[in-house]
């Protein structure tokens, strides 16, 4: 059976974020492009659901500029994914984003599972996964720590409110969103790094999907970074003096008890 | 001046603090406000949602929808859209809203813009403000060829003004759509917590590993009990079996806006700020006084958290009752 896990590359956490001077997005030179942390859950479980179904194959997809997302398609391909595609966009939203990957999904004779993180760090949006399978006609689970497939049907866990947890069968095809505690992913390998390596991309111009523009529903403007802080009031004196001191403060000063 | 649209989410027959913030936001706007609320329940909240903005109230009364199920929340709320004809839709970005609403959207072909922390309505359009790249910067959404602009904003990001309870609504009651279902829940498995959701809760009390060991929770558990808090955890205690990974805040957790939060023996690395920065006001107690928590704390306390931790739940006792 075919597999698909759609990636997404996003800025390391740790990386700077600087303004563009029109305000429009972000300075991305200096940037330190990483494959999103949950979508290292969506290629592990892919990885993991083909290693028990012989004669299956994991396809990994991302939608971004084919330069750069190239690298985190050869991380996934690295991880054990056999096949990669990049649909090669700039500035689409998550609306656009979703409909090219369900157009180039259904133009590669569709998928049984399709993988995918909870969500991506860098717009914390969760929208792709659901945008994905709604137009691909299929059930959907995000935020799901635990997956089984029966031959037939999915069965999975999703963490809910308040530490509860939801098990939810779906009919296949259905796309599944990964959160944290699904498995642990592997590290690539060498010898699966020289894979990678060698491994060709196909690549799809977004121009060829006919996706019409209409189908950009949101642009973000005016980027700005958040208000400088005042600096942290450090308290003083023994333990009790700061408790006390503490609970003063939040009190009158803060204004939140 | 057109329509807003609020989902409405209840539970045990209260309307959410999210919702109240949504419907009022949504009423000062100056447009007419349809509220929808789902379940066998939904009967009990239209007074509240009447006294919090809403002009008109659609129930949809039906126990199929007591529980999450994505397939029919959207069939319902599709055709509550079709009906009211909104040219804005307002939920929260809890964890129905950020499963049902993106889906809402696709079908609807219409834009959402989620995870949003400040809401700007003026007559049928609206501009949404909302953190990108873990809270390092913020962007506006603008909304283009969309019928319906669907904004879903975190909880406690809105002023919520006592409920005027002279207000009544048109209650509108609509059945049930019932459309075959690929997705089926089986069953709900019930979380350890009766408190509010880190996610949706104004007081976070949140360890990391400077509390030594798990059984010292036991002391952040006490001073939430007096706080009315939830309990939140840094990835370290959680990866350490410490505490369920429901209880993580931060990048691989769960974002929170919370009034205060509290974070006792954290250090502060960037990926548990990018959880709990967007936090009002954020009090560190750490034994380091070069801590990196310090530098987004607004009140910091240097010292051992077991010898502080007591000594504060016992000053609150006293302040929280006199
Ligand atoms: C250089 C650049 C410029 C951008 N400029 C704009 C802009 O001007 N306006 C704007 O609205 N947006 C812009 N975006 C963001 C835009 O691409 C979408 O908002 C984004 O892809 C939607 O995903 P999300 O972050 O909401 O993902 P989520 O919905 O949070 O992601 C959930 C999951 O969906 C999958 N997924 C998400 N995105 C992709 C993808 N691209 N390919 C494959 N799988 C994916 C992943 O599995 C991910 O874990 C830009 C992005 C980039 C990289
Ligand atoms: C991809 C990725 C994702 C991640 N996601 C998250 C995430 O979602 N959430 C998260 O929290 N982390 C996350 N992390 C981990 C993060 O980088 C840190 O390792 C983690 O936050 C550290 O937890 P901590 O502050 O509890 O522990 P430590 O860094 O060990 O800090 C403990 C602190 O307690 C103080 N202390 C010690 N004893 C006492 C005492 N007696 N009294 C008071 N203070 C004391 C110490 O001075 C220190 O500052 C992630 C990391 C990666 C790489």
């Amino acid at each position: 059976m075919k597999i698909f896990v759609c990636i997404k590359q996003v800025p390391d956490t740790e990386t700077k974020i600087k303004i563009t001077p029109d305000q429009n997005g972000i300075d991305t030179a200096g940037i330190k492009w990483v494959l999103n942390p949950y979508d290292e859950y969506a290629v592990e479980e892919a990885v993991k659901l083909r290693d028990a179904n012989a004669g299956s194959q994991v396809w990994v997809l991302s939608v971004g500029s084919k330069t750069r997302v190239i690298e985190s398609l050869r991380t996934a391909l690295a991880m054990g994914a056999d096949e990669a595609i990049v649909v090669n966009a700039e500035n689409l939203d998550n609306f656009s984003t979703a409909k090219a990957l369900a157009e180039v999904i259904k133009a590669e004779g569709g998928a049984k599972v399709i993988f995918s993180g909870k969500l991506a760090i860098d717009d914390n949006a969760s929208s792709v996964s659901q945008m994905l399978a709604e137009f691909l006609n299929v059930p959907h689970t995000t935020v799901v720590s635990k997956f089984a497939f029966n031959g037939e049907n999915v069965v999975v866990e999703r963490d809910i409110e308040g530490g509860a947890k939801e098990v939810v069968q779906m009919m296949t095809p259905a796309v599944v969103g990964a959160n944290k505690g699904l498995n642990m992913p592997r590290y690539a390998s060498l010898p699966g790094i020289m894979k990678a390596k060698k491994k060709v991309i196909k690549e799809i111009e977004f121009a060829s999907l006919n996706i019409p523009a209409s189908d950009i529903k949101v642009k973000y403007s005016g980027f700005a970074l958040p208000a400088e802080k005042p600096p942290v009031k450090m308290l003083a004196g023994d333990s009790s003096a700061q408790a006390s001191e503490l609970v003063k403060l939040l009190r009158d000063e803060a204004k939140v008890l | 001046m057109g329509k807003v649209l609020v989902f409405a989410e209840q539970s045990h027959g209260n309307l959410k603090r999210s919702s109240i913030e949504l419907l009022q936001a949504a009423a000062k706007s100056g447009n007419t406000v349809v509220a929808v609320v789902f379940g066998s329940h939904a009967g009990d909240v239209t007074a509240a949602a009447a006294q919090n903005g809403a002009n008109e109230v659609h129930v949809v009364k039906d126990a199929s929808l007591d529980s999450y199920n994505p397939e029919l929340f959207t069939a319902n709320i599709v055709s509550v859209v079709e009906k009211v004809q909104p040219s804005i839709l307002l939920a929260s970005a809890s964890s129905t809203g950020r499963d049902l609403f993106p889906r809402v959207a696709a079908r609807l072909n219409t834009g959402i813009a989620s995870d949003c922390t400040e809401l700007n309505i003026s007559g049928d359009n609206v501009t949404a403000t909302k953190p990108m790249y873990s809270g390092k910067c913020f962007a506006k959404a603008n909304f283009e060829n969309s019928s319906v602009k669907i904004v879903l904003m975190r909880a406690n990001q809105l002023p919520v003004a006592a409920a005027d309870t002279s207000k009544s609504a048109n209650v509108v009651e609509q059945a049930a759509v019932k459309p075959d279902l690929k997705t089926l829940i089986k069953e709900i498995v019930k979380g350890a917590s009766e408190k509010l959701d880190l996610t949706e809760a104004n007081i976070i009390v949140s360890g990391g590993r400077g509390l030594k060991d798990a059984a010292n929770f036991k002391v952040l558990h006490d001073l939430a009990d007096v706080l009315g808090a939830t309990v939140g955890a840094s990835r370290a205690v959680v990866d350490a079996g410490w505490v369920g990974h429901g209880m993580q805040v931060g990048q691989t957790g769960k974002t929170v806006a919370p009034t205060l939060y509290i974070a006792v023996g954290i250090s502060g690395a960037i990926q548990h700020l990018a959880g709990m920065s967007g936090s009002k006001v954020i009090v560190a107690i750490n034994n380091d006084a070069n801590a990196p928590i310090f530098q987004k704390a607004t009140y910091g306390i240097v010292g051992d958290a077991l010898e502080i931790v007591p000594k504060l739940t016992e000053e609150f006792k006293k302040a929280l009752h006199h």
